[in-house]
């Protein structure tokens, strides 16, 4: 394999989105801890832009051409180990140590413990003033690398965030793409109540940013907007899409409810709901097995680390 | 067998004992207002939200914006009390804790909540092992760790009542019941909790309590007696309480679910060194993160346990 993108058709994009939530309600009830809400309102759009837009190499993480691709807002852990496995990274099998003692999937990203992934993140907005600097050394060394960078809607709420669209205009740095997980959800409830960050179009555009806005969750629409966000890369300005979004979505009893921003479904009864409601035929145990032997999976992950074999462990 | 671990002890939340009592405080004090940054689900400041939402700040994720908003409250009189998790207040909004709380003196009381590394699952980004250093080299803070659900509803209390900036730390998980309501609490004083005559285990915070189990250990196993100290305050330090310990028993062993550089031990060790230097241990966080766990694992793993704190206390005796 080498650089490049996965190339899926719109069809297999909405079946790897289902996959993926999945992957992050099963990681989260595994654990009995770690967010589900945000990943699951981002799942279509990260879906779609990693697998068909952010050119990476599985096998070689840190190809010096790579793409970065950058969840700011880490607390999207299980979305982003999801997609970094789905790609190829690590086996999925391993998202079953998801934020357990010694695992390399920590509750919140850490760059030297999974592969793929390019900052360590948790504290809320690092993400987009790295990315810049990112996007900044690139155009220095003279590199076509783009920067894609999540960020949440709450976590537009740091002053640090803003700090960094006004410099990245005043850069004109074009090679940054941000895409804003627009779910009107944080932890204290509706951000628009919480604390008001709209309208969030027109500040980008008064910073300086080109934006698109529209519906995350609509596949065809999705690549529309992320086609069009592309293409206005290179014009002498940073580019947001700013997608709407409902948290939980794809769970129709748990949607647009910020209580599951943190909360896992750690009870049997309430994944097997989710699976349900997501079209999965199975009991909450047959999804955990699905993933196969857990020791097996950390064996491969720490060849692919380079770490010493793991011990087993019975607490899993 | 000396009982220890997680069954030995009854738990209770601190963080719930603050959100009770900032309650009780707003109706006994039209001054007390309260911020948070979109946390106030988890630091339980949301009980003074529902009941007192006029005097309720919810400034969003801005937690530098929060602590500033704060220092203007005090200026116009008000008693305000902040929260987030201890990383984000001294890590995200040091600048402003320094310049606009401890610089200016104004009357915040900073909360600190999900300090140390029993924060647990969220890992590293979320646990806070320096908090106490940081905070604890500014110039007019007061700064404390209450050991449990009593001593943080006296703590918050205090608070409320002294003039001036304060820093407390308080936990995520659910943490043993070691003191009473009727124990002793006082502005730099620190506690015979246990007493003793071979050496001086002085703790703060849930470290309290593994400093009693490493007494009972070393009773059971070896019939040493240390005395045992429950010190709540890193600043001011009870310097006294300290001399007269290192005078009296000898060895010394501090226990802190903090890093080991500039914390807890860091201030004690200094106090003994110049007046009285005996054989110390620092028992901390090495220096080093721990990543992601289960916060008992994470405890064991960076050694903060009775025993390995009553194995420090036969290196030095
Ligand atoms: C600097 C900082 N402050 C506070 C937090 C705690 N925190 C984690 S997620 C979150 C809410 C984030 O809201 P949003 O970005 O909208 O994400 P969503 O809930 O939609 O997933 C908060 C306050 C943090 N991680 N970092
Ligand atoms: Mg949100």
């Amino acid at each position: 394999m080498s650089i490049g993108t996965a190339n899926l058709s719109v069809d297999e994009l909405k079946e790897m989105a289902r996959t993926i939530r999945r992957d992050c309600l099963v990681q989260t009830h595994v654990a009995k801890s770690g967010h589900p809400g945000g990943p699951l309102s981002a799942a279509d759009y990260l879906t779609s832009l990693y697998f068909n837009y952010v050119k990476v190499d599985p096998k070689n993480p840190k190809d010096d051409s790579r793409d970065y691709f950058i969840i700011s807002n880490g607390h999207c852990s299980a979305l982003n180990y999801a997609l970094l496995s789905r790609r190829g990274f690590f086996p999925p099998g391993y998202l079953m140590t998801f934020r357990s003692t010694g695992s390399g999937l920590e509750g919140h990203p850490n760059r030297h413990k999974t592969p793929g992934v390019d900052i360590s993140a948790g504290s809320l907005g690092h993400g987009l003033p790295i990315a810049h600097g990112i996007a900044l050394g690139a155009k220095l060394k003279g590199s076509d690398q783009r920067v894609f960078v999540n960020l949440g809607d709450g976590e537009l709420q740091e002053g640090s965030c803003w700090e960094a669209i006004m410099a990245a205009a005043h850069y004109r740095s074009d090679n940054i793409l941000a895409v804003v997980d627009y779910n009107d959800v944080q932890i204290d409830g509706r951000t628009h109540e919480v604390m008001n960050i709209r309208p969030l179009d027109g500040k980008f555009k008064a910073f300086g940013w080109k934006v698109f806005e529209g519906n995350g969750h609509d596949m065809n629409e999705v690549i529309r907007l992320l086609d069009h966000a592309i293409d206005s890369m290179g014009k002498g300005q940073p580019v947001v899409v700013l997608f709407h979004t409902v948290m939980m979505k794809g769970v129709p009893s748990f949607e647009n409810d910020h209580i599951w921003h943190g909360k896992a479904l750690a009870d049997d009864k309430l994944l097997q709901t989710a699976l349900t409601e997501l079209g999965y035929n199975e009991t909450p145990k047959e999804a955990v097995a699905s993933y196969g032997d857990v020791n097996v999976a950390r064996g491969e992950y720490h060849k692919i680390m380079g770490w010493p074999p793991p011990q087993v462990c019975d607490r899993d | 067998m000396v009982k220890t671990g997680k069954d030995r002890w009854t738990y209770e939340l601190t963080r719930k004992a603050y959100g009770e009592t900032l309650v009780e405080l707003g109706h006994e004090n039209p001054r007390i207002v309260v911020l948070d940054a979109d946390l106030a689900e988890s630091t339980l400041t949301k009980f003074f939200r529902d009941e007192f939402p006029d005097r309720f700040f919810e400034i969003g994720i801005a937690e530098q914006d929060m602590v500033g908003t704060a220092a203007g409250l005090a200026l116009q009189g008000f008693i305000p009390f902040l929260s987030s998790y201890a990383i984000f207040i001294t890590g995200r909004a040091w600048d402003q804790c320094r310049q606009d709380v401890d610089y200016m003196k104004t009357n915040v009381k900073l909360s600190a909540a999900h300090g140390g590394i029993s924060v647990g699952k969220d890992g590293p980004t979320h646990q806070s092992m320096e908090d106490l250093a940081c905070m604890s080299a500014c110039t007019n803070m007061k700064v404390l760790v209450p050991a449990d659900y009593h001593e943080t509803i006296k703590a918050v209390r205090w608070s409320a009542e002294y003039e001036g900036p304060v820093y407390f730390r308080l936990g995520r998980e659910k943490v043993p019941m070691v003191t009473e309501e009727p124990s002793p609490f006082e502005m730099g004083k620190g506690f015979v909790h246990v007493d003793g005559t071979d050496g001086t285990i002085i703790a703060c915070g849930l470290m309290l309590s593994q400093a009693i189990e490493a007494r009972e250990i070393l009773e059971e196993e070896d019939g040493i007696k240390p005395r045992v100290v429950n010190m709540p305050f890193l600043k001011p330090i009870d310097e006294e309480m300290i001399i007269k310990c290192a005078k009296e028993n000898g060895p010394i062993v501090t226990a802190e679910e903090h890093q080991v550089y500039g914390g807890f031990g860091s201030i004690i060790a200094r106090v003994v060194v110049e007046n009285h230097p005996v054989p110390m241990r620092i028992v901390g966080i090495p220096n080093m993160y721990l990543g992601s766990g289960d916060p008992f694992d994470l405890l064991a793993i960076a050694g903060l346990t009775g025993r390995h704190i009553a194995n420090k206390m036969k290196e030095v005796l």
